[in-house]
């Protein structure tokens, strides 16, 4: 490992720390100033081009090098997995051009960048998460122009938006959205979450940690403060709720995270695992393994 | 709602509109009372849709007064409001039916969610209620309740336009403003529209403007008729007087250009 370290600091010189030169990082922690001084609203700011294509987390990546110092340690998940390229790539770039620590454990990390999950892990008071988002404007549905999204927006006109609730219950009988499913944040703006599972949305509720949500070819930063209320939407008569699983997860026996459905041979058969591998090998190394 | 009879939900004074140095709306000064329906009838460019879109404010007028009489606030000018005060002050008090039921429709929603957008705005959030709303609103318009579910894209022109009102008509607004709501459907059609119309009207003690050039919509619907001429009112009164003696020469062209059968 003494090699690789050596490189880290050589690169160092030629790349700025964190790869984005000083005025961008200010000019993109301004903008997140603003995120997290309205929450839920989403601050435009002019994104750069990164070393990595559009889609692959642009947005979450210029955040996390605004907001990552020499002393964090960072952690960046990819629909919830250590261990998969995106967050391979991302985790690898960091600890190159910024020679941060980085870990797998959520507990550990200072910094995490997600794509597609939230750890199951709660998060503490300190900790940031940052988001990887591929479409900020939650109204883009329904309305596919700017000016006038960021008018219902200046409007709180979000009654509209419950039109996507009410066509699924009256097509299917439940809501159906899994994911991405709509928030307002602090009783005021309506917000993407990301595409983060249902599962997901009552963990944004009053996280003690630090949020950020970053969009990188739409150029939007939004933010959630600590403690701060996020509701989903829903009706009085179709309160909100989140997936269930009619399995335990296949490694680690869990039944409270998010199961990805695997399928396992050539006969369809499936396998349930946890999608947050650092939650599932922290209780298979705990013991509670089946 | 009776004590409010004897005051007029709309009062216009002195409004006036230009486009640069074109002046499309001058001196225009009109009121109108609940369940009262006054027709603007006038040529293609006299300013109709102008004067209604500045009553619905959609456009801002140059000078005037709209004095609206809203459930809320009481008398408030609508000229003077911003967009966030003007929601909050008439919310649903005053409705807009368009010409094509394509502007005010959602097509690729279900029915149920076209009438059920303005409640959801009004803040109802219970989905058994909207939709049992919903499905009254659809056989008031003579809808077959078993089509809530089905798009308006796949409705008829005649059964959209009549979406159209159900979905204005939701959230008893006092005003409503309709901009040739019979323009482009069929003979028949129109006569059933209007024959609706003019029951939801009396039902709901509604106040309508009623934008038409066709003479024959605002002789069975209007009480009141006013025409304009290059964007100023050049004659007013009680529809069959000015049908039956029309003074103005402009207003003789237009009932002697209408078709006897």
């Amino acid at each position: 490992m003494n090699a690789p370290i050596a490189k880290t600091e050589s690169t160092a010189g030629s790349y700025n720390f964190a790869y984005l030169d000083e005025q961008s990082k200010r000019m993109i922690r301004r903008a997140i100033l603003k995120a997290v001084a309205i929450p839920g609203y989403q601050v435009p700011f002019a994104g750069r081009e990164m070393p990595l294509p559009y889609g692959w987390g642009t947005g979450g990546i210029q955040v996390t090098a605004s907001v990552i110092g020499r002393d964090d340690i960072l952690k960046v998940i990819d629909q919830g997995a250590d261990d998969t390229t995106n967050a391979v790539s991302i985790r690898k770039f960091f600890a190159k051009t910024a020679g941060v620590r980085t870990t797998t454990r959520t507990a550990e990390a200072s910094l995490i960048q997600t794509r597609h999950r939230i750890p199951e892990t709660p998060l503490k008071a300190g900790q940031i998460i940052v988001f990887q988002v591929p479409i900020p404007e939650p109204l883009r549905w329904l309305e596919p122009r700017e000016t006038m999204t960021r008018r219902m927006h200046a409007l709180a006109d979000y009654g509209p938006m419950y039109l996507k609730l009410y066509e699924d219950i009256a097509r299917f009988g439940r809501v159906t959205t899994a994911y991405d499913f709509p928030t307002v944040v602090n009783g005021r703006y309506l917000m993407s979450p990301s595409p983060i599972p249902r599962l997901d949305n009552p963990k944004l509720d009053r996280s003690p940690a630090l949020q950020l949500f970053g969009a990188g070819r739409e150029k939007r930063i939004y933010a959630i403060p600590p403690h701060t209320t996020v509701k989903s939407l829903d009706f009085e008569d179709h309160p909100f709720t989140t997936e269930r699983w009619s399995q335990h997860c296949a490694r680690c026996g869990a039944s409270d995270s998010f199961l990805d459905e695997l399928v396992v041979d050539d006969r369809g058969t499936r396998r349930y695992v946890c999608s947050d591998t650092d939650y599932c090998d922290s209780r298979l190394a705990a013991g509670g393994g089946r | 709602m009776t004590a409010d009879l004897d005051q007029p939900v709309l009062e216009v004074r002195d409004l006036a509109k230009s486009y640069g140095d074109r002046r499309v709306l001058s001196d225009i000064a009109l009121s109108l009372w609940p369940g009262e329906v006054l027709a603007i009838v006038g040529e293609s460019g006299s300013g109709k849709t102008t004067l209604l879109r500045c009553i619905d404010g959609q456009i801002a007028p140059d000078d005037g007064e709209i004095l609206f009489h809203s459930r809320s606030q009481g008398v408030v000018d609508l000229a003077t409001l911003s967009e966030s005060q003007r929601r909050r002050v008439i919310g649903n008090d005053l409705g807009y039916v368009h010409q094509n039921p394509r502007d005010g429709l959602r097509l690729d929603l279900s029915a149920g969610a076209n009438i059920g957008e303005p409640l959801l705005q009004a803040g109802l959030r219970h989905y058994g209620r909207i939709r049992q709303i919903a499905g009254e609103w659809l056989a008031k318009v003579e809808i077959d309740a078993s089509r809530i579910d089905e798009p308006p894209l796949r409705f008829s022109g005649g059964m959209q336009q009549r979406l159209q009102i159900a979905r204005n008509l939701v959230t008893e607004p006092r005003l409503v403003l309709m901009d040739e709501p019979t323009g482009g459907l069929d003979v028949s059609v129109q006569a059933r529209l209007l024959d609706l119309l003019r029951r939801l009207v009396a039902d709901l003690d509604l106040a309508v403007i009623l934008v038409t050039h066709d003479l024959g919509v605002a002789r069975l619907l209007a009480d009141r008729l006013m025409v304009m001429q290059a964007g100023r009112i050049i004659e007013t009164g009680l529809t069959d007087q000015v049908l039956d003696d029309p003074h103005q020469p402009y207003t003789q062209l237009l009932v002697s250009s209408v078709l006897q059968l």
